[in-house]
């Protein structure tokens, strides 16, 4: 696991996740970029990211690559923040269902080998 | 310099239990020279698209190896990584060498050995065309990237399971006719949705299936291919690559390929082609929603309408516009770096008139291939008649 990815994850573990915005074009994105995506400019500005998001898209997983293989069925979210940028995690939920649409925290779990994103429905 | 297709072959895809990556590319390469009445020692250039060698054969550097045991160990030789669409980009290689004069002769193509590992392995090889943090770290799959474009797909569009099954019923129907194609049986509706679930809403019978093969075109310069006498009737047309963001999350719409658009934009106009002057099309279906949001992207149909193709029969071999008449990616299999190749392999047949589903007197043809859920699209059109 990369190093910048364990940041990004210890950050959202404690409660102070961050993205980047870009101060020429507006754009938004994620770690760890030097160069805006959208105008190539240098002017990212790191920020605080709010910790609650919008369920953008679900798909269960019944079939997995090793490391989760004995996890399945397991929901990956990927949830869009009120700041513009989206980010791809498992699903936390004592009933595992979720639909499009509704609102999630952010969290993150350390495993052996590396920190796994997570979301919460929030009721 | 125009560029020419002289000779193409693909081997059989499916399992290659006793062959390997350097023989199956060696097999793919002599009956694709055999086809151009040429010989390895004219290759002057080969470029050959190979994605999950490193992990399964523990062996790189395999564009000099393929080289070397295709019997041209003289000739430069580049290994081209592009995920699924590597092959597509050791074509473009190949034709921006003898575009340039820097060759005459090229020779083009791709190998996968899939089948040895387990699916579990192949699994995670191929999550590498993925964002490995940002996809993989999560437990996102392939299957499930495709998955979750396809679940944004059918919500905004009032698109059901039902309308993406009718793409694999109708690619496994081509396949049956392909003797090349891995899968030779037909399947319907009720199967596909009740074939076991990958990744939520895609089954098994939405997935194409884990393949070895291999797949070689051999280019050459119209100058040389009038030298020496070459019966060549199919010409590259023009051709386009172009990029998106590597993770899906990073797209503002998920269920839209940009990539392909603008690869798809700059093809049209290389070739001074419009979408309604394509005949024929080979494209990336390596899940049915994929062959929706391609042929969407490749602008025979209106955004949120690429689902009637299948289901009202626009894009059978008989139909408006013929996709995948080959089985595509569905049925005839993908060997992931030997696809972009196979797809031009099945335009060039069908330019040629020698497919053995094809299509009435097509002159403009046009493959597509997508790496990664996006971040890569390859198009390339030929032409006939040449
Ligand atoms: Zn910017």
């Amino acid at each position: 696991m990369q190093p910048w990815f364990v940041d990004f994850a210890e950050r959202i573990d404690d409660g102070k996740p961050t993205y980047l915005a870009c101060e020429e074009c507006g754009e938004t994105a994620l770690a760890p970029r030097t160069v805006c995506p959208d105008c190539g400019t240098r002017t990212l500005e790191e920020r605080r990211l709010s910790e609650t998001a919008t369920v953008s898209a679900t798909t269960t997983i019944f079939s997995s690559i090793p490391e989760y293989a004995d996890e399945t069925p397991y929901t990956i979210v990927v949830a869009t923040f009120d700041e513009g940028v989206r980010l791809t995690g498992q699903l936390r939920s004592d009933g595992g269902e979720i639909d499009r649409g509704e609102t999630v925290t952010v969290g993150a779990e350390e495993r052996d080998d590396g920190w796994l994103v997570t979301f919460a429905p929030v009721d | 310099m125009t560029v020419q297709i002289a000779g193409v072959a693909s081997t059989q895809f499916g399992e290659h239990p006793s062959s390997s990556t350097r023989e199956l590319f060696t097999d793919a390469a002599l009956a694709a020279l055999a086809d151009a009445s040429l010989s390895p020692g004219d290759i002057e250039e080969l470029y050959a698209g190979n994605f999950i060698g490193d992990l399964i054969d523990d062996q790189a550097h395999v564009g000099a190896m393929l080289a070397d045991y295709v019997g041209a160990r003289r000739a430069a030789s580049m290994r081209t990584e592009s995920a699924c669409a590597s092959a597509s980009s050791a074509a473009r290689c190949g034709v921006h060498a003898i575009e340039a004069g820097n060759a005459d002769v090229a020779l083009v193509g791709g190998v996968e050995m899939m089948h040895a590992s387990g699916i579990q392995e192949v699994t995670d090889a191929l999550a590498n065309a993925a964002d490995n943090e940002y996809e993989n770290a999560a437990g996102l799959t392939f299957p499930g990237i495709y998955a979750l474009m396809a679940q944004v797909y059918m919500d905004e569009f009032g698109v059901g399971h039902e309308e993406l099954a009718a793409v694999a019923v109708k690619n496994y129907e081509n396949g049956t006719a392909n003797p090349i194609a891995q899968r030779q049986e037909e399947t319907d509706v009720e199967s596909v949705l009740e074939s076991p679930p990958v990744a939520a809403p895609l089954h098994l019978q939405d997935c194409c299936p884990v393949t070895d093969g291999a797949s070689a075109a051999v280019l050459v310069s119209e100058e040389y291919a009038e030298d020496r006498g070459l019966e060549t009737e199919v010409s590259v047309a023009g051709s386009g690559q172009a990029s998106d963001s590597l993770a899906l999350q990073d797209r503002p719409d998920l269920a839209r390929t940009r990539a392909a658009e603008r690869a798809a934009e700059d093809a049209y106009e290389r070739a001074g082609v419009s979408p309604e002057d394509v005949d024929v099309v080979e494209l990336h279906d390596c899940f049915t929603i994929a062959e929706i949001l391609a042929v969407e992207s490749l602008g025979f149909f209106e955004r949120g309408e690429g689902a009637r193709g299948a289901v009202d029969g626009e894009t059978a071999v008989d139909g408006r516009i013929p996709v995948n008449t080959s089985g595509g990616l569905l049925a005839k299999g993908h060997p992931v770096g030997a696809t972009g190749v196979a797809q031009i392999v099945e335009i060039t047949k069908q330019l040629e008139g020698r497919h053995p589903n094809q299509v009435a007197d097509p002159r403009i043809g046009l493959s597509h291939t997508v790496g990664g859920s996006g971040a890569s699209c390859v198009v390339t059109v030929l032409e006939g008649g040449a």
